[in-house]
């Protein structure tokens, strides 16, 4: 495979239910490839099959068909724990709700995917202060989830996705819970990321306007594909 | 290498829910409180029995009378004294007792007899001094273990003329003559409970030694000592019948006292073949302490179920919350799997947390029963003697309770699907 994809997806299919009569088929052949580098958006109404997709390229699933290779690694055969490592290592999450773990501090939160991959608690501690600086909370790193706001939360939720320098950062409505101010200081913070570290981010939304901010525009609908343009590529304001 | 992330993990957990981790060790706290608590009193109860019977000397056999229609099983109960009082014909003799002594002149050392004659005070003006009068003979005081600090004992001679001779207690001679008076030849006045007076001259004075068998619940300054007369000055004063419904045997070193106490019942009953309703009974202290030993060890037996009843509905309690802390965190659990939490990362998490809801429940458990104990054992008079042994295994056993009854909880959170843990509301 071309060593400059980070992302090759060819033929994925997934049903539900497999066998019983309700059998469901969410995801109908789907073939997707994510150059390194690149600031990908996956658009699509409710209902068209994108959380599926999230959750297999985010390795929390795997596909009833179809093969799925994430920066050279053949995802879809993996058992369960590996897959946690490449959960840990490959790809950085963040969520429409931020998930913070509860009464837990800025730092620890972002010290929390280096805890699982092994890290020695220095280590841990030098790296979050970075990460945490480098997203504008270097004040608040000992507050706890509930004494943030909102794009704080989202902010310390994207210096934990960067915990382990993963190959992709996968954002799921990552500015959908957010007022528009505060969701333009996170997208352009994923600007910075592409932009500057050259990371790999896949962004999925249902919002075109974000969409168009990205270099390629996927939009699905039914299980499929059903257009892939250029995107605006907006640079950082 | 997550441990100590996952105990202050679960300390903050528990800090942010006080009222219910209280309320979740509540069944572990009571249930080793009780036994730390019941053990402590047990151990102290049975320590100062068991120093007492051995102060009295294990090479003892206490020989009774039981009533011929009562089971002959024998046991303590029925040496402390049956339904009816036997008439003057039934006693136990100075005869008998003589040939019992030539019977085995090389088993038995000597043989003790004592009665109550009553109790009341030493009164001379405003002091006084409580006492209980009892009637022995002078083999009593070395089967007694009664140490003279001035003075003698009773002797046979005492006996024969029925002399209104008294050795008295150290404490009873401070506070009667003071501490420095010489009370020998002094006159003791006592006036009984019943309202008679009798007057005795000391003759001795015998070290007072606190034990179970003469403890009471009077404070210090009302305890009552023994003041030890003739046993036939005794018999002259009650009006009883001469003869004893016990005698206290002393085996010489070295005998086989509970071999030998068999040996006594057989002799002793020759003199009881033809008695209606009497016979004797011989009883070591060997035996009495082996018994009451395996009465306490019968009693712990039952203490443990108990415990292990309250301590099975405490760790149902704990799994209960733990079943309840899963389902709350199901979205945390879900984001940790994201973030690449193996399941064993998960369910080490859950474990730790009931093992330490236990173990908090097991050390507040531990101090509240040893609290407990110490008041019990203070409010009896007894020493308290709290158990390392019941401690640790109290320890051991509350963390196994957050291991067994955690680990259906944490087995439940760990087999999550990640996919649906995130998207639970």
């Amino acid at each position: 495979m071309d060593g400059q994809n980070m992302i090759e997806m060819h033929g994925i299919v997934k049903k539900f239910y497999i066998g019983s009569p309700n059998e469901l088929t969410i995801l109908k052949g789907m073939d997707i490839c994510v150059k390194k580098g690149e600031f990908l958006s996956i658009v699509g109404a409710s209902g068209s099959g994108k959380s599926t997709l999230m959750n297999i390229i985010g390795a929390l699933d795997r596909p009833t068909e179809g093969s799925y290779w994430l920066d050279g690694v053949d995802v879809e055969s993996l058992p369960d724990d590996q897959l946690s490592t490449i959960r840990n290592q490959k790809i950085g999450f963040v969520f429409q709700t931020f998930n913070l773990i509860p009464r837990t501090s800025a730092l620890r939160n972002v010290e929390l995917p280096m805890l699982y991959g092994g890290f020695p608690r220095a280590e841990r501690t030098a790296r979050a202060k970075e990460l945490l600086q480098m997203v504008g909370m270097g004040d608040r790193m000992s507050h706890l989830p509930n004494e943030l706001s909102g794009g704080q939360k989202q902010r310390v939720a994207i210096a934990r996705a960067m915990a382990n320098d993963p190959a992709i950062i996968l954002a799921d409505e990552p500015t959908g819970a957010l007022d528009s101010e505060t969701g333009r200081l996170v997208m352009d913070l994923f600007h910075d990321l592409h932009q500057k570290q050259g990371k790999t981010i896949v962004l999925i939304t249902h919002n075109p306007d974000l969409a168009q901010e990205t270099q390629r525009i996927i939009t699905i609908s039914d299980g499929r594909i059903i257009g892939e343009k250029e995107g605006g590529g907006k640079t950082c304001s | 290498m997550q441990l100590r992330e996952n105990i202050s993990l679960a300390l903050s957990g528990l800090m942010a829910n006080k009222m219910r981790a209280l309320l979740t060790m509540l069944g572990i706290i009571i249930g080793i409180a009780s036994v730390i608590g019941i053990v402590t009193v047990g151990n102290s109860l049975s320590s100062s029995i068991s120093s007492s019977m051995q102060a009295i000397g294990g090479n003892s056999i206490i020989i009774g009378l039981q009533q011929k229609s009562i089971s002959t099983g024998g046991g303590v109960e029925s040496l402390m004294g049956g339904i009816a009082s036997p008439s003057e014909s039934d006693l136990i003799t100075d005869d008998m007792l003589d040939a019992l002594q030539q019977a085995f002149p090389d088993d038995i050392d000597m043989i003790s007899v004592n009665k109550n004659a009553g109790s009341g005070q030493a009164q001379d003006g405003r002091k006084y001094a409580n006492v209980s009068v009892v009637g022995t003979n002078p083999d009593y005081r070395q089967a007694s273990n009664i140490t003279m600090v001035d003075g003698r004992y009773i002797n046979e001679r005492d006996i024969l003329s029925v002399k209104n001779v008294a050795v008295v207690s150290d404490r009873l001679v401070e506070k009667m003559f003071g501490a420095d008076a010489d009370p020998l030849g002094q006159e003791v006045k006592i006036s009984t409970s019943t309202g008679e007076l009798q007057t005795y001259t000391i003759i001795g004075v015998y070290k007072y030694e606190a034990s179970l068998m003469n403890m009471s619940f009077a404070s210090e300054e009302d305890t009552s000592t023994s003041l030890y007369i003739p046993i036939t000055t005794a018999d002259r004063i009650t009006g009883a019948d001469e003869g004893y419904q016990s005698v206290s045997v002393v085996t010489t070193a070295g005998s086989d006292s509970y071999a030998l106490s068999q040996e006594i019942e057989e002799y002793m009953n020759t003199f009881y073949v033809n008695n209606p309703s009497y016979q004797c009974l011989a009883i070591s202290m060997e035996s009495m302490i082996s018994q009451f030993s395996s009465m306490m060890d019968t009693l712990s037996i039952a203490i443990a179920v108990i415990a292990a009843i309250s301590l099975l509905v405490g760790g149902i309690g704990v799994m209960n919350i733990m079943l309840v802390s899963v389902t709350e965190r199901t979205r945390e659990i879900g984001t940790r799997k994201a973030l690449g939490a193996k399941n064993s990362a998960i369910r080490v998490q859950f474990i730790v947390e009931s093992v330490i809801i236990c173990l908090i429940g097991g050390v507040i458990g531990i101090l509240l029963g040893t609290i407990l104990g110490y008041a019990g054992a203070g409010l009896l008079g007894f020493p308290a003697s709290p158990s390392v042994g019941i401690i640790v295994i109290a320890v051991t056993f509350s963390m196994a309770i957050g291991i067994f009854f955690g680990y259906y909880p944490a087995n439940k959170a760990a087999k999550l699907d990640p996919i649906e843990a995130l998207r639970y509301e």
